[in-house]
């Protein structure tokens, strides 16, 4: 499984603090977002693009090409306001 | 002592300094406190609640704090990050560094916090009278840390 994290606003949109994801067929971060994005509604929302979005494997900031293995860690959030 | 913490209690800067300064080789103690604000874009902020993702969070600042180190010669660091509710005047974040120098000291400070600012997956919500919302990362935030690179 890849155990998927939602932070923040994109938590509260999506209603969802996280799940878990069976990674067959999802080679890479772009791969993960293109799944959740067809679950349509506030996925397609948060995912089509428009508003920023970070994603982090294993704790550590991640692109979209970042391959993807049973067992990550992937979250997503917003751009951060700490400080 | 450990450089970098995360809690929901404030924090005693003074004991903080007081630890940095122990070191009879410390000759100068830089620290940068970032506190609460009343207003954020022209309205009233009556509470903010700090958000964090525990486990990156301390990832990411002990990186950022060993990249300072290797930069400068620093005799102690201490990062302190609240979490949780807020109300004005609270102290949100204490960077504290030593040197032997004042020069080291000013300028790690600088970079821990603008790293901080663009780097550590903190997010804050804020109350206002027309309810609650996330705050946007500012631009000047990614600029401050843009700066530092080389």
């Amino acid at each position: 499984m890849i155990e998927v994290l939602y932070f923040a606003r994109l938590r509260e949109q999506l209603d969802c603090p996280g799940e878990g994801i069976d990674p067959a067929g999802l080679q890479s971060v772009a791969d993960l977002i293109g799944r959740l994005r067809v679950r349509g509604g506030a996925w397609e929302e948060v995912f089509a693009g428009d508003q920023p979005v970070l994603v982090a494997v294993n704790q550590e900031m991640a692109d979209p090409a970042r391959a993807l293995r049973d067992g990550d860690e992937v979250a997503f959030f917003p751009p951060v306001t700490g400080g | 002592m450990h450089d970098i913490t995360i809690q929901t209690e404030a924090f005693d800067i003074e004991a903080v300094q007081r630890e940095l300064r122990a070191d009879p080789a410390v000759g100068a103690v830089v620290s940068f406190i970032g506190q609460m604000r009343d207003i954020n874009e022209g309205d009233r902020v009556s509470t903010m609640t700090l958000e964090h993702y525990p486990g990156m969070t301390e990832k990411a600042l002990e990186r950022i704090v060993e990249e300072a180190r290797q930069r400068w010669d620093l005799l102690g660091v201490r990062v302190i990050h609240r979490v949780g509710p807020l109300t004005p005047l609270d102290p949100i974040v204490l960077v504290a560094v030593a040197s032997g120098h004042r020069g080291e000291a000013f300028q790690a400070c600088e970079f821990i916090i603008d790293y901080l600012k663009s780097r550590a997956p903190f997010w804050k919500k804020e109350r206002t009278a027309g309810g609650d919302r996330w705050v946007d990362a500012r631009h000047g935030d990614s600029e401050a840390e843009a700066r530092w690179k080389r």
